[in-house]
């Protein structure tokens, strides 16, 4: 089911800054990681989806309805969690998920029931009925997260909902929104400028650069048919090497490692028995994906 | 752990029950402005200003009432009493207008409220009708005590109470006038800055630089720059109003026949301060 559908999306900015430029892309349900560095035009985009600004010209469809005329029914379908720090100090979460589920329409004692569900699945318990200003980077990205479900919305904008945390509360988010794409059925588009973060968790990636449409394809897609061998022996890393490349395998270097591409299981023998006849101290030897990271640089030398 | 204490987790429910419309939406801001503005459902460090200024009002209304129903000298009848309290009302605004409004942009908080059925109108409008509530009410409920004193301790019957009410109507109007321009303008000031100690020092300079150039005028030897004196200053304009549409006049200000002057002038100040607050959150929704 496509959720989110742009037909050559274009937005130019007042100063003739153009932050998309002739976006086509068809999104299906699911967990969406959408890339790009920074000032590639996520923003924007998340920005027009929400109705928040017009595009310059082309359009843009989510659930079927347009962002610009259809504003409120958009709306009570996404939920939205900015970047920035956006929670004021000196009230309750408990209080303020409340409050912004009002804010989406939801009758008073339902926006109160809500906002514990929410806040008790992104896992917040006793402390909802602290003071915001006392929570730590990771349980405010936790009532971000919590404000954006409170209304029960079939899409999540989560814009780099990772930002300023350390590795353990990273992998918690990531997992959390993993769970709430497969297990709550709610579609989620994760922002990111971090691409072998959002690759663990996602369904399908759409990467912009410049406003341009990269390339969007399901993980799966990207990823078959890229599997490499990687291979690494205590010395003679470069005899190996010579030796591979002597029996046809394309060897590319990655630090201490040798990456074999793998085409076929022969590659496995071929591996092995080349460290066997070196006698070289094989360390170690692991069937590893390609990081789609990889796809992308690659694809980008070759167009140069 | 007892049997009760463990928790099961029922996994994620969907939501299926009412989705209301913006005018819902419209009414839970604003009644989250109006309780925010006598610090409701905050802690109790912001609970205590504008409860202090309520607690002084209320006792300057209490003592009045008190005086004339002991002796029947009345201190000050309903609009006096306004005037009296022109300073209260400036501390007051000074002090929720950026509760209100600055403590949403510090905290960055807008982007929440505009990616939901709120526009800029709805925000605007929420925020400046919980400010004129919040004012009226500071200055309508001592004057409802007037009132009840004075209805009560009456010597004239029922005559005397319709009398009185004929007072507080009134009366009531024009602390609604004081709430409707010192909201709009403080809300607007509020607006501008994140800060909220800024934006108190903005309000209160606004409304205290306006006063001497009053005094300057009305000591110019000319009978209309006298009379236009009053429109300087917001408190003198309110003023200005009460004394033209009572026909009265007042000891200080002389408006002369200039009376509709300052009417216009109200009616311009507030509309240009909210068509300027929508077009300052039209943008900021934007952002």
């Amino acid at each position: 089911m496509t959720i989110i559908a742009t037909q050559a999306l274009t937005k130019t900015y007042g100063g003739g800054v153009t932050a998309l430029a002739d976006l086509t892309v068809d999104v299906d349900a699911g967990v969406i990681g959408l890339v790009g560095a920074n000032g590639a035009g996520k923003s924007t985009f998340i920005k027009i989806m929400l109705g928040l600004i017009a595009p310059s010209s082309g359009e843009v469809r989510v659930f079927g309805l347009d962002p610009v005329a259809q504003t409120d029914q958009v709306r009570a379908r996404v939920g939205y969690m900015p970047e920035n720090d956006c929670l004021p100090p000196d009230v309750s979460a408990s209080e303020f998920v409340t409050h912004l589920g009002r804010l989406s329409g939801l009758p008073k004692t339902a926006a109160r029931e809500r906002a514990s569900e929410a806040l008790r699945h992104v896992g917040l318990y006793e402390e909802r009925y602290r003071q915001i200003g006392g929570y730590s980077t990771g349980m405010k990205q936790r009532v971000k997260l919590a404000q954006a479900l409170v209304h029960d919305p079939d899409l999540l904008l989560l814009d780099e909902p990772t930002n300023g945390l350390d590795p353990a509360g990273r992998d918690a988010m990531l997992t959390l929104v993993h769970r709430i794409g497969n297990e709550f059925g709610i579609s989620v588009v994760v922002c990111s400028h971090l691409l072998g973060e959002v690759e663990r968790i996602c369904d399908s990636l759409v990467a912009i650069e410049g406003g341009r449409l990269l390339r969007a394809d399901r993980i799966s897609a990207m990823t078959t048919a890229s599997d490499v061998l990687a291979v690494e022996v205590s010395e003679g890393t470069d005899e190996l090497a010579v030796a591979l490349a002597a029996r046809g395998l394309p060897v590319s270097h990655d630090g201490r490692l040798l990456l074999v591409p793998l085409d076929s299981e022969d590659a496995y023998d071929t591996v092995l028995q080349a460290v066997a006849e070196l006698d070289l101290p094989l360390h170690r030897l692991d069937q590893r994906r390609h990081r789609v990271a990889e796809l992308f640089t690659t694809k980008e030398t070759a167009d140069v | 752990m007892s049997e009760a204490g463990v928790i099961h987790d029922i996994g994620y429910q969907r939501y299926d029950g009412p989705r209301l419309g913006r005018g819902a939406v419209l009414a839970a801001l604003y009644q989250h402005g109006l309780r925010a503005s006598f610090g409701l459902g905050r802690p109790a460090k912001s609970k205590i200003f504008p409860w202090m200024v309520a607690g002084i009002v209320l006792l300057v209304a209490v003592i009045d009432a008190g005086v004339r129903a002991r002796t029947g000298i009345v201190l000050f009848d309903y609009y006096q009493f306004d005037d009296t309290l022109t300073w209260l009302i400036i501390f007051f605004v000074a002090i929720i207008a950026p509760e209100l409004v600055s403590r949403d942009m510090r905290s960055g908080v807008l982007p929440l409220y505009f990616s939901r059925p709120v526009r800029a109108a709805d925000y605007v409008g929420a925020k400046a009708a919980a400010l004129v509530t919040a004012v009226w009410l500071l200055l309508g409920v001592p004057q409802l005590i007037m009132f009840l004193s004075a209805a009560f301790t009456t010597k004239t019957g029922m005559r005397g109470v319709w009398h009185e009410a004929g007072n507080l109507i009134p009366g009531w109007g024009y602390s609604l006038l004081w709430a409707v321009i010192f909201a709009s303008l403080s809300l607007l000031i509020a607006s501008l800055t994140g800060k909220r100690a800024f934006a108190a020092g903005g309000i209160v300079a606004v409304f205290l630089m306006s006063t001497p150039v009053v005094g300057v005028l009305n000591v110019l030897p000319s009978t209309t720059a006298h009379n236009l004196s009053g429109l300087v200053s917001p408190m003198t304009l309110v003023n200005g109003i009460g004394i033209w549409l009572r026909g009265k006049v007042d000891m200080g200000l002389d408006i002369g026949q200039l009376g509709p002057v300052y009417g216009i002038e109200a009616f311009c100040l507030v509309s240009a301060c909210l068509l300027l607050l929508l077009a300052r959150y039209r943008k900021v929704a934007s952002l």
